[in-house]
């Protein structure tokens, strides 16, 4: 994403590229992990509300748990996992040629664990408000069955669904302590919270209150496009 | 001649037993009993939504349920359509959308439209096309719902309380028109109701129902079935 301005616009906006190249990480990396969490997300919270199978309950848990969990012990275990000995650094480094930790990859991965309650929670709470019926008519109607989550049941609990991917967004972007741990402050894979945190410890502290309301106005205005998606076309 | 319906089966829900058998030719067949009598379970069986315990259900001849054989036909592929007591309209489609969704024997987005548009005319709902249904009357949501429950040229129709979150003078007139409309498409009708007016004026058979036992069953006669604004019910029961 850092491409996606040329340098020249950024000097002309005078946007420091001490600023620039950590919102653009966070960003890239936020907008990545976002569109893997709504997905999975909304199609797990999907599963959740309308499915009948064992298991529910505890699947539900297991995925909430990086919400109780502090991002360090989080990040502690996707660093183990991810750049110790075993299966899964095999397959990264069978796949990608080298383990994801301390790379763009691994920040992606972290905040994607750490977003994915928000999405799943919100989605299975906003499909379980939808009222069957709806959904039997549809059936009634003709409707295949694989084609009623989108025509009926989607667009139904759509602000629900919205608030979660929103959230979400905004546990990625905002996502520290995770991040840190899995992919450290690595050059140009150091996103914005990392970037404040780095300005803070060296004492830079102009730097600092630039980069903290950078992330404010960006954050603010990613959250009020995502809710306005919510609230077209209300009926 | 092929019945519309012929239905044999039980179902247990808690304390409730339904146990029902009766058959339905052309024209209007009126579930009509008191409240918790099993008429809209009744149409829920019919309908694919739920499975009675035992039994068999065929519509138009075609076996659609089946629990001695394991056959139960999903609710899609029943060729049936259905009113519900308060419309059931999708909120986020236009009233055109939601009546072209139910159209199934065309293809194609215009031809589905085209067809959902004759049918709101035919209901006089068709000024209200590319409204949301948010925006209409109780009386009008209901034409809207009549229109998608025959707008998919279903070989059954079933309507559960069509009427009864409506005033008086808005049921008056919708009797009318659900009456006129269902006989002129010559779509075979079930309609469950527990008001004796509406049994009276809608049905061409009365089934009468009672705790989950179909309890008699009543011909309507009426003197011009094809001009229905002008019919005069009068009844033969029979046990």
């Amino acid at each position: 994403m850092t491409g996606l301005i040329p340098h020249s616009w950024l000097n002309w906006l005078g946007i420091p590229p001490w600023v620039w190249n950590p919102l653009s990480v966070s960003l890239h990396a936020a907008l990545e992990a976002t569109v893997v969490v709504g997905v999975v997300g909304i199609a797990l919270g999907y599963a959740l509300a309308r499915g009948r199978f064992p298991g529910r309950g505890a699947i539900e848990t297991i995925f909430s748990l990086p919400v109780a969990l502090p991002p360090t012990v989080v990040g502690y275990y996707l660093l183990t996992r991810m750049g110790g000995p075993g299966p899964i650094r095999t397959f990264e480094v069978h796949v990608f040629g080298h383990p994801l930790t301390f790379t763009f990859a691994g920040i992606v991965i972290a905040q994607i664990v750490e977003s994915f309650p928000y999405c799943v929670r919100f989605s299975r709470a906003a499909i379980s408000a939808v009222d069957p019926r709806f959904e039997q008519a549809a059936r009634a109607m003709g409707v295949a069955r694989w084609r009623i989550p989108f025509l009926v049941t989607l667009p139904l609990a759509r602000r629900g669904i919205v608030a979660g991917v929103a959230m979400a967004f905004g546990r990625a972007m905002g996502d520290f302590g995770a991040t840190m741990i899995v992919s450290g402050s690595v050059p140009m894979a150091t996103t914005m919270p990392i970037a404040l945190y780095n300005a803070v410890i060296f004492g830079t502290h102009q730097q600092a209150m630039v980069l903290a309301l950078a992330q404010v106005v960006v954050s603010l205005a990613i959250l009020l496009g995502v809710s306005r998606l919510g609230k077209v076309r209300p009926w | 001649m092929t019945s519309a319906l012929e239905v044999a089966m039980t179902r247990h829900i808690g304390e409730f037993d339904l146990d029902v058998a009766f058959t339905v030719e052309s024209g209007i067949s009126v579930l009509f009993g008191p409240s918790g009598a099993g008429k809209s379970l009744t149409l829920a069986l019919i309908a694919g939504l739920l499975r009675p315990d035992t039994g068999t259900i065929a519509i138009n001849g075609q076996e659609v349920t089946d629990c001695a054989r394991h056959v139960y036909v999903s609710t899609q592929d029943r060729r049936i359509g259905m009113v519900f007591q308060d419309g059931l309209l999708l909120p986020h489609r236009t009233v055109l959308d939601n009546v072209a969704l139910a159209v199934r024997q065309s293809r194609g987005r215009a031809a589905k439209r085209a067809v959902a548009r004759s049918w709101l005319e035919r209901v006089g709902a068709d000024a209200f096309a590319e409204r949301r249904p948010s925006s209409l009357s109780g009386g009008q949501r209901q034409r809207v719902a009549l229109a998608r429950g025959l707008a998919g040229d279903p070989a059954l129709v079933l309507l559960d309380e069509p009427l009864s979150a409506l005033d008086a003078a808005v049921r008056s007139e919708l009797r009318t028109l659900i009456r006129k409309v269902i006989v002129a498409s010559g779509i075979p009708a079930v309609l469950v109701t527990h008001d004796a007016v509406e049994a009276e004026e809608l049905g061409d058979v009365v089934i009468n129902y009672n705790e989950g036992r179909v309890t008699g069953y009543r011909v309507v006669e009426r003197v011009r079935d094809t001009e229905p604004d002008g019919d005069a019910p009068r009844s033969s029961e029979s046990p």
